[in-house]
């Protein structure tokens, strides 16, 4: 157990900076979600038009991977169709799970590949990616 | 202290591992502790040799299985020093012993007007359950004021209980602040307005002789598996008047003494509040955890435990760069913290890759979280198999997590 694999350099640094941190002014879709067994909490929201998330901002409270997560999850579907952001959420999902994956959308988002090894830990990364499910489901309903 | 922690972890199978290559330090007790041999063959002897239904047929195997079974609830009552077995209801744990209280005797009595008192520190369940019954009765939910360090506030509390107050119900041991609450103050008020209290004994229960006759409590609660014993059992006590007074919250087989087509009575207590197949086995392994815990003697274990919480509390309190969380006097057994600027879930994981468990998040406390104004804390949590050398080996990796950080977030 390398704790190296787990906090990959780029992690910590969207943990420290993280991007797209705020709110948008606009009819935003917006999704607040925690995770009730550790008390990690999302707030995400987006602006979609005509299929198309225009703009992703979050605030959270959390730990360096479900906040580092939520940072380059917003930075990656920024300008993509909902169909590709929700394609990229199962692609996360097929990471969690341990299968090799590549994110040409939004390389840095490889560095969470090490949470796949730290079992307890990966419903911190994929807190983000839920939220981004549940913001598009609802702006389809 | 007249045991050996080093003697006492070598009776624990589990404890004789290495985690992640390094010898494991167990800091996780006040989740749930760990089961000494003694109690893990006691469970085993029961099933390859004894195991049958409680209370029905003439077999052999039938009457020992309900041996084992009532043999278990007597040494429960002599363990918190209850008048007679027949005060104590075997449950799934502390959270079900609450539950029944709440539904056999909150919301029967409770009327609108009514005050149910609880304090802002209390275990999700020590509070949901009432916030319920208040609800479905009308009654109001009070909480008692804390004072600055998390300690109640005895003086304060006067003017919470009065002679609206129904029922009072309070930690007797907090898993988060690690305090020891001035229960009997609490009590000796309450009964003077007439209030009956509950203790919440899921914490005190594995640390504290408990003596439910001199505490006067009306109820207590306690789980087994946080105290030796197996998961899916614990205890309610309630004064045998009480109980009787109260109807069950769960019906079925065993618990009834007569039943019509359309009407049936009940059992005696304490089997009526036990209906269906109890948890046998279970019950066998926590009548050995207790056999396991007296004979090194529940005082001397009180007193090992306060040392280490105040030997935690001292090393964490000088560590430059940890907050520590509750009033330093008057704790046992656990000591929760926050290594500032790094989420308790990272300090856990990077512990862990040194061997050591400890519990990272809210503990079922989100109010009290709030009061502490954090989103989720970092808690150590010691028991009879622990020993300064583990708190020394959580100080050191504590260390190597700050270090760690400080140069991935610079």
């Amino acid at each position: 157990m390398q704790l190296d694999d787990l906090y990959r350099r780029v992690i910590m640094d969207h943990y420290k900076t993280p991007r797209n941190q705020g709110e948008i002014d606009s009819n935003a879709v917006t999704i607040d979600l925690n995770n009730p067994t550790c008390g990690d909490r999302i707030s995400l929201q987006m602006e979609i038009e005509d299929g198309v998330v225009k703009q992703a901002k979050f605030r959270g409270e959390g730990c360096s991977i479900s906040m580092a997560s939520a940072s380059m999850m917003t930075e990656a579907v920024k300008g993509k169709k909902l169909d590709e952001a929700l394609a990229m959420a199962d692609k996360f999902s097929e990471m969690m799970k341990g299968a090799s994956v590549t994110f040409d959308e939004y390389e840095d988002i490889e560095a969470l590949t090490g949470v796949s090894k730290f079992p307890a830990r990966i419903k911190c990364a994929t807190l983000a990616w839920n939220a981004l499910r549940k913001g598009v489901a609802e702006h389809k309903d | 202290m007249s045991f050996q922690p080093s003697e006492v972890k070598a009776l624990f199978p589990i404890l004789q591992q290495n985690v992640n290559g390094h010898p494991l330090v167990y800091l996780d007790s006040a989740a749930t502790s760990q089961k000494p041999r003694q109690v893990i063959e006691a469970v085993k002897q029961y099933y390859e040799h004894d195991n049958a239904n409680v209370h029905r047929g003439v077999h052999t195997l039938g009457t020992r299985a309900t041996d084992a079974y009532e043999g278990a609830r007597e040494k429960v009552a002599r363990f918190i020093n209850a008048r007679s077995a027949s005060e104590i209801i075997f449950t799934r744990g502390t959270t079900t012993g609450i539950n029944t209280v709440a539904m056999s005797y909150a919301r029967a009595f409770c009327r609108e007007g009514d005050e149910i008192v609880v304090t802002p520190m209390e275990h999700h369940a020590n509070l949901i359950p009432w916030q319920q019954a208040a609800k479905a009765t009308g009654a109001t939910l009070k909480h008692l004021p804390l004072n600055d360090d998390g300690s109640v506030d005895v003086s304060g509390a006067a003017s919470v209980i009065t002679e609206k107050t129904k029922l009072v119900a309070i930690s007797h041991l907090s898993n988060v602040l690690g305090v020891v609450n001035p229960v009997e103050e609490i009590i000796t008020l309450a009964h003077s307005k007439g209030a009956k209290v509950l203790l919440d004994g899921a914490q005190s229960a594995p640390h504290m002789k408990i003596d439910v006759q001199k505490l006067d409590c009306d109820f207590y609660a306690f789980s087994g598996h946080k105290m030796c014993g197996p998961t899916g059992i614990g205890a309610l006590y309630g004064k045998k008047e009480l109980l009787d007074s109260m109807e069950p919250a769960e019906f079925g087989g065993e618990m009834i003494d007569f039943v019509d087509l359309y009407d049936a009575s009940w059992k005696e207590t304490p089997w009526r509040f036990e209906a269906g197949t109890p948890n046998i086995s279970g019950a066998v392994g926590l009548g050995a955890a207790i056999d396991f815990l007296s004979e090194i003697g529940m005082n001397n274990i009180e007193a090992h435990d306060r040392k280490l919480a105040e030997y935690a509390y001292d090393k964490l309190s000088a560590f430059e760069g940890i907050e520590v969380y509750g009033p330093k006097n008057g704790r046992s057994s656990l000591v929760t913290f926050n290594l500032l600027d790094v989420h308790p879930h990272d300090v856990a994981t990077v512990l862990d890759s040194d061997g050591i468990a400890i519990r990272a998040g809210h503990h079922c406390c989100q109010p009290l979280m709030r009061w502490l104004k954090v989103s989720a804390t970092a808690r150590a949590s010691f028991y009879l198999y622990n020993d300064e050398d583990d708190i020394d080996r959580l100080i050191e990796s504590l260390q190597r997590t700050k270090e760690f950080f400080g140069h991935a977030i610079g």
